[in-house]
Formats: structure tokens, sequence, C-alpha cells
């Protein structure tokens, strides 16, 4: 078919060609019917290309009182609705894929199109292919640490569970991260961390494995699972994605070495004002190894007491953590970020004892209006965190013959980075911590007053590897001042998940 | 400062209110990930569309920051426009998990998918990312191929029609007179381009292939040495070797590639370093798809006569 009406431009078009050389006249209707031929090629082209080209308005036909050039028009007009005719078919089959017809038109529209495969119908989606599996995006993260400090032992210097915790080499955090969709309704995410120890034993821990619902009404959406806590900003983030090679200090005191994170439910709402707004709370267990504030067994280290042991009795022996976020673009350059969070849950220095934990974050970001690959960029993040601890009269784990007394243990700490992302792949980083605790009626590392400063640089060859050097200044009350440099190196294979602002 | 921010605040928190502002109006909120597909959106919506873009015409559409008022704006679409192509995937996928509107998952006819259906150019074969950054589903800069525009625009307005069917005879006919005008466009642009069948430009990314393939015209080397690797100065040395042997003097940078490294390029082969934007809005007065290609069209030709 498309043959036929090629065949039907080219005879058109080879006598309009002589018609024109031999009369020489009536320029304007030629050219309008010049121009109505190119349009009629183009669309045939569309045909061939397995497009779908759309009707299009004919070429006008106003008599011009040339017989030849009238009758032209007839037929150009015709050949208009022979196209449209063969519109659905061209839609719907394929046909006149393998016509290479050589186009002889002055304006040669889409002239060169070269044979095309089978085109999909722009409302059907293609078939998908896809790296890894058809179901399933599959991550996987591996941190290197290497580096020297002048503490020996590097672990009391370095509590984070994904810090550098030797001199010289450790491998502190290796995920494998699993995402995809469950069903039109969920989403499905897991975190397997993997990692040597100080003694070269692998560790397995399942960081997170969580669904998401996706079609929830009212601007809800809940999570449901084992998951990093929305409790301020860099809480719920894998160390993959720090800016430092450390944990701050504060969210390590306040939330032990691996951040808050337990089994439980979130709900979330976005609030329907014109700017961003979401508010979030978090019901969650409140025991665990990883509720380090509330009744977790490794709390002796907050209370000084010998941890008490309680199961769920109540709802108030679960963990609420609510959230609220909100932000605005001051300039089409620059984004503000703040968030406020709490959590309130029981801790186990005494069965009816509890915790507060109120904390505040600001991020800001500026980035250039033609940044190349996101570069350059400033950006600033600071946290702060005020935790109220109300121990009960509890054994000392020091000493089983004596009772510390009920008291009120206050800790507070901050932490403030600044990232300036120089040109491409390169960022200059510098963060100023600081952390302390009232003084109580026992002795803890974890309460002391303790600054640390840490300028760093990190380079990403792509966006798959990274290159980090950093040094840390660290005094602490007491103890004195320490000095390390730690070298970081991280790869990431396949398809991992896309970073949250 | 702060009384500018309470008083954005406060007016934001007035438009928030049910029945005012511009969110409650009856048009159709059509959001586009970059604003070449944004353009195209209002060309075809016409007035009973209101288009957003989340990209800037002068940001590299990989690496746009998942902001949070992004978040909102696509929690409001009815229709969200995605190149696709995994062109987003750096940022998109965070931003619909937070947006949770039903109405531009995946599959819903309120998503639209540019690259469903275009024939894509530099599919690879094998996945390995030690060839760079490369696309698994192909080359996604497919809108400079006036064609793979007008499969584009037929799915937009089948599917405005299918989310507003009381507008869809607009959207039908919006359609029909785009597509005359860019049949009538195309020949024009070839035609001005005829004259430099197979010449030889150089690029900075691999991001000017459909035009190049559309419009006759031989990309002979790229400044990077592979997509999303920064030239490195062997590199460099190779494409100068490249350009003087093919005789090639034309460099194309958009706005937010590094334009020093194609000038030192430039300098040592006589070459021009040509600023072609692919978003519309990027340069001036290109802030139509037609004037964006006008200018684009316009400018490669001059400089190919100009180097001839």
């Amino acid at each position: 078919m498309h043959f036929r009406a090629r065949t039907a431009i080219l005879a058109a078009a080879c006598w309009l060609g002589v018609g024109t050389r031999a009369w020489g006249q009536t320029p304007a209707s030629l050219d309008s019917l010049r121009r109505g031929l190119g349009a009629v090629s183009a669309r045939i082209d569309s045909l061939e290309a397995g497009l779908c080209p759309v009707e299009s308005a004919t070429v006008a036909s106003k008599p011009s009182g040339n017989a030849r050039a009238d009758s032209l028009a007839a037929a150009l007009d015709r050949l208009n609705r022979r196209v449209e005719a063969m519109r659905p078919v061209g839609c719907t089959g394929r046909a006149g894929a393998e016509s290479t017809a050589p186009d002889t038109t002055e304006a040669q529209p889409a002239a060169q199109v070269p044979p095309q495969p089978p085109e999909q119908q722009p409302s059907v989606p293609a078939p998908a292919t896809r790296t890894g599996g058809a179901y399933m995006n599959l991550g996987f993260v591996g941190l290197t640490d290497f580096g020297w400090s002048t503490e020996s032992d590097v672990g009391s210097l370095q509590l984070g569970d994904h810090d550098p915790r030797v001199r010289g080499f450790t491998i502190p955090n290796v995920e494998l991260a699993l995402d995809g969709a469950v069903d039109p309704y969920f989403k499905g995410f897991s975190n397997i961390v993997y990692k040597l120890d100080e003694n070269g034993e692998t560790g397995v821990e399942l960081e997170e494995a969580y669904f998401l619902t996706t079609s929830l009404p009212a601007n809800l959406q809940i999570k449901a699972g084992q998951f990093f806590t929305e409790f301020g900003r860099q809480n719920p983030q894998h160390p993959h994605s720090w800016a430092f090679v450390d944990q701050p200090l504060v969210l390590n005191r306040m939330f032990g070495p691996d951040g808050l994170r337990s089994q439980g439910v979130r709900v979330s709402w976005l609030v329907p004002t014109s700017w961003y707004t979401e508010a979030l709370i978090s019901v969650l267990n409140s025991a665990g190894g990883t509720t380090f504030s509330f009744r977790s067994d490794e709390s002796s280290d907050i209370h000084g007491g010998a941890p008490a042991e309680s199961g769920v009795r109540t709802v108030q022996d679960l963990l609420f953590v609510p959230r609220i976020a909100t932000s605005i673009d001051l300039t089409d350059t620059q984004v503000l970020l703040v968030g406020a969070s709490a959590a309130f849950g029981p801790n186990n220095s005494g069965p009816d004892a509890n915790t507060q934990i109120y904390g505040a974050d600001v991020y800001w970001k500026w980035k250039s209006s033609t940044a190349r690959q996101g570069f350059p960029f400033v950006s600033s993040q600071t946290e702060v965190l005020y935790r109220r601890y109300d121990a009960a009269a509890r054994v000392a784990v020091d000493d089983p013959v004596v009772t510390l007394p009920p008291e009120a243990l206050s800790d507070r700490g901050i932490y403030s980075q600044v990232l300036w992302g120089l040109k491409p792949r390169w960022i200059a980083g510098l963060r100023g911590e600081f952390a302390s605790g009232d003084s109580a009626a026992f002795g803890s590392p974890l309460r002391g007053d303790r600054f640390r400063l840490a300028p760093n640089v990190t380079w990403y060859p792509t966006e798959f590897s990274k290159l980090r050097l950093q040094y840390n200044y660290d005094h602490r009350q007491g103890i004195g001042s320490d000095h390390s440099v730690w070298f970081q190196f991280e790869f990431v294979l396949g398809a991992h998940a896309s970073h949250k602002f | 400062m702060t009384i500018i921010l309470l008083a954005r605040m406060a007016a934001a928190a007035l438009f928030a209110l049910p029945g005012i502002g511009s969110w409650s109006s009856k048009k159709l909120t059509v959001v586009a990930t970059t604003p070449d597909l944004a353009s195209l959106a209002k060309v075809i919506g016409g007035d009973a569309v209101e288009v957003k873009a989340l990209a800037k015409p002068t940001e590299d559409p990989h690496y746009v920051d998942a902001k949070p008022s992004h978040i909102v704006t696509l929690n409001r679409a009815d229709v969200l426009i995605e190149g696709g192509a995994e062109l987003e995937l750096g940022w998109l996928p965070p931003l619909l998990e937070s947006a949770r509107n039903a109405k531009i998952a995946a599959g819903a006819p309120g998503r639209i998918v540019a690259s469903q259906g275009i024939r894509m150019l530099e599919v690879p074969t094998t996945f390995d990312r030690s060839k760079g950054d490369v696309h698994p589903f192909g080359n996604p800069h497919f809108l400079l191929d006036p064609l793979n525009v007008k499969l584009i625009v037929a799915q937009m307005a089948e599917r405005f029609g299918l989310v507003d069917p009381k507008t869809a005879d607009l959207f039908k006919t919006n359609l029909r007179t785009f597509d005359a005008a860019l049949d009538l466009k195309l020949a024009a642009w070839q035609k001005q381009l005829a004259p430099y069948r197979g010449a030889k430009i150089v690029t900075y990314h691999q991001d000017f292939v459909y035009l190049a393939k559309r419009f006759n015209l031989d990309v002979v080397a790229t400044l990077e040495p592979k997509p999303g690797i920064s030239p490195s100065p062997a590199h460099l040395a190779k494409v100068i070797a490249t350009m003087k042997a093919a005789n090639a003097r034309v460099i194309l940078v958009q706005p937010y590639q590094n334009r020093r490294t194609a000038e030192t390029v430039a300098r040592q082969t006589d070459a021009v370093v040509l600023d072609i934007g692919q978003q519309p809005g990027a340069l001036k007065n290109t802030d139509t798809y037609f004037a964006l290609m006008d200018y684009m069209v316009g400018t490669l030709a001059t400089a190919l006569r100009e180097q001839k």
C-alpha cells in the first residue's frame, strides 16, 4: 500500500517538476502543491517508520484557474485521503518496513528514514528488559576503611558499628540491598549487612526489611517491618550515603552504635499544604540491641545499672517516634529543609522508667543552575539532640552492692557539617561536633564532654565508586586529645536505590 | 530574609486552603521531568492544561536534586511525563515514592513514558559499567529527532484525552495542528542541513546522536571517553587527532557541560564551539521546541558553512 502511495507521489512530483519547467507560471499555487506533497510524503515516511501520523489538514486547494494545477491539487487531496485511510492499518499492524524508495521531492522530509523494526503503539508499554532480576533491583555496596589513630584502642574512640574499629584495615559495612514493587499496593525493601569485626569474624545483620504502601488514600503511607527510624536526618541513612567516615558522636550517644531502628510501623502523612510538609509517627518495639536509649541490653552504658527485664504489658511499653519535616525552595537554586523529631519510650533502668529524646535538624543546599553532574554545590547539615533519661533506682553493674539512686540523666549534643562540591566528583567536607552529659552518680565514657573536628575530601571516580580521606581531631574530657587519619574506599554494584534529598 | 520567608509561608498557607489557589483550577495538571517534554505538553494541552517541569532547562537531566518541593508537585499531578529509559533513575523514584499519587503510578493512564515506542539508539548488548554509565535501555536523548517527537506528542494527546475525556477533542486538534506544522518544519530543517550531509561533528557527551542520525551528520568523537566519565588528557589528545584527520571543526556543548575543555580542543583543531542547549529555555529565544530546533539547525548550518 505504501508502495502505491509512494509511486503516486513520485509521479505527481515528476509531473509537477516537468510542469514547472514547461510553464514557469502560477508559482504560488505550485509552491502550495509542492508543500502539500512534502507534507504527504513526510506522513508516508512516518507510516513507514512505524509511527502513527495523525491526519493533517489538507493543503487548501483553491481553484487557481489553471486546469492542470487544479487537477494536481485534487490528486493531492485524494492522496491525503488515502493516507488517512491507511492510518488505522499502519497503526495496528506493520506494513512497508522494507520500502527504501528514494525520495525525489525537493523538500525531503524524513527521506532518510531507514527501515525500522516494528514499533510499539504509543499507549502500549514496551516490553521491558532489565539489568539484574526482572522483578527486583539488586544492589551491593562494599566499604573498606584503612587508617591509623594515636589511640591504640581505636574501638574506644570510634564507637559506631560502621566506623573503622582498628588500626589498619577494616571492612565495616557491606550491604546487600533488594527492592522492588511487591504488587500494585506495596513496595518491598531489604538491606542485609555483612561486616568483619576486629577479629576477622563475619557478622550478618538484617538491617532493614520492610514494606511500604503505594496507594493509600488521603496522602497517607505506611511502612512496616524492621527499619531505620525516621528521627532527624542522618539516622535513617545507610552508612553508604554518609558524608563522613564515621557516625556523628551525638547520634552514637543517643541511638547507639547501629542507630535507632526497630520493628514496628510508621505512618506518614503528606500534609496538603502548597509547600512540602510531612508528618510521621513510628510505633516500635522498645527492646532489642538497636533501641539504645530504651530497653536495649547495652543501656548500662547510659545508666550504669544492670538492665531490668520487662516485656510489653501495655501500649506504654512501646516506643513512639513522631517527626515533622518541612521544606521550601528559598530561591531557584537553594533549598531549606527543617525537621523536628522526638522519641518517647520506656528504658530498662527500672520497670517504670522512661526516656525522652528531642531533636531538631536543618539542611540547606545550594546547587548551581548550570550544575555539571550535580556540581558545584554547597550544603550544610546540623542536628541537635537532647535526651532526658529518667533512671530508676538500680543495682550498679560495676559493683552489685551499690544501688544507684533514682535520677534524671540529661545529655545533649550537636554536629554540624558543611560540604562543598568543588567541581565534578570532588567534595570537601568539614564537620564539627560536641556532646556532653550532666554529672550523675556513676561515671560513663558515653556521657563526658567530647569534641571532634573532622575535615575530609571525597573523590567519586564515578557514581559507583568513592575514595575518601578524613582526619579526626578528637578531644575527650579527662582523657585528652587524639588524632586519626582514615582512608575509605567504596564500590557499588547493580542498581542501588537512589537517595532521597 | 526572615520576613520574606514568613510572608512566603503565609501566602503558601493561604493557597493551601481548599478552593483557593491555582491547584484547585479545573485545568489538567501535567508535570514533565524535563523542559523539552513540558514544552511539547503545552502545545498539545493548550489552555486546558497547567504544565510544570521538574528539571531546569540549564540542568543536566541525569542529576536533578530530589528536592521536597518536587514531591508536592508530583503529589498534585494528574499526568506525569517522564523521558524514561532510566534518564531520571537517579532522582525520580524516591520522589514518586514520597509523592504517593496513584494517578501517576506506573501503568496508570496519567503516567506517560516518552521513550516507550521510540526506536532507541545505542542499546547496549552487554551490561557492563566498565564501559561507562551506559543506559541499559539505550541513549535517552531522543527528542532531537523530530520523528520521535511526533510519536511522543501522539501519545500525549491520547493520554491527556484518557485522563480528561471532555477535552479530548481539543487535544486531538492541537495534535493535528502541531503534527502538520512539524512536517513542514522537518522538511525545512532537512533542507537547511542538506548541503552538509555527512559533515563531521564532535560532541561533549553522547547526546546528539539522534539529531546526527536524522540530519545525516557524523559524530566522529565525544570529549568524554565513555558516557559520564570526565575527559582525560590522553583521550582529548586522541580526539584532537581524530578531528584533524576527519577535518571535524564543530564541537557541540550544552550549558551544563565543561565549555573550557571544548575550547581547549577547539584551539588546537581550529574548530568552533557551539553552545547548544537541548532543553527549550536553556538559551535565549529557544522557549519552544520549534524555536529550539530552529536555533539548533540554524546554528549548525551556519557553523558548518563557515567551517567548510
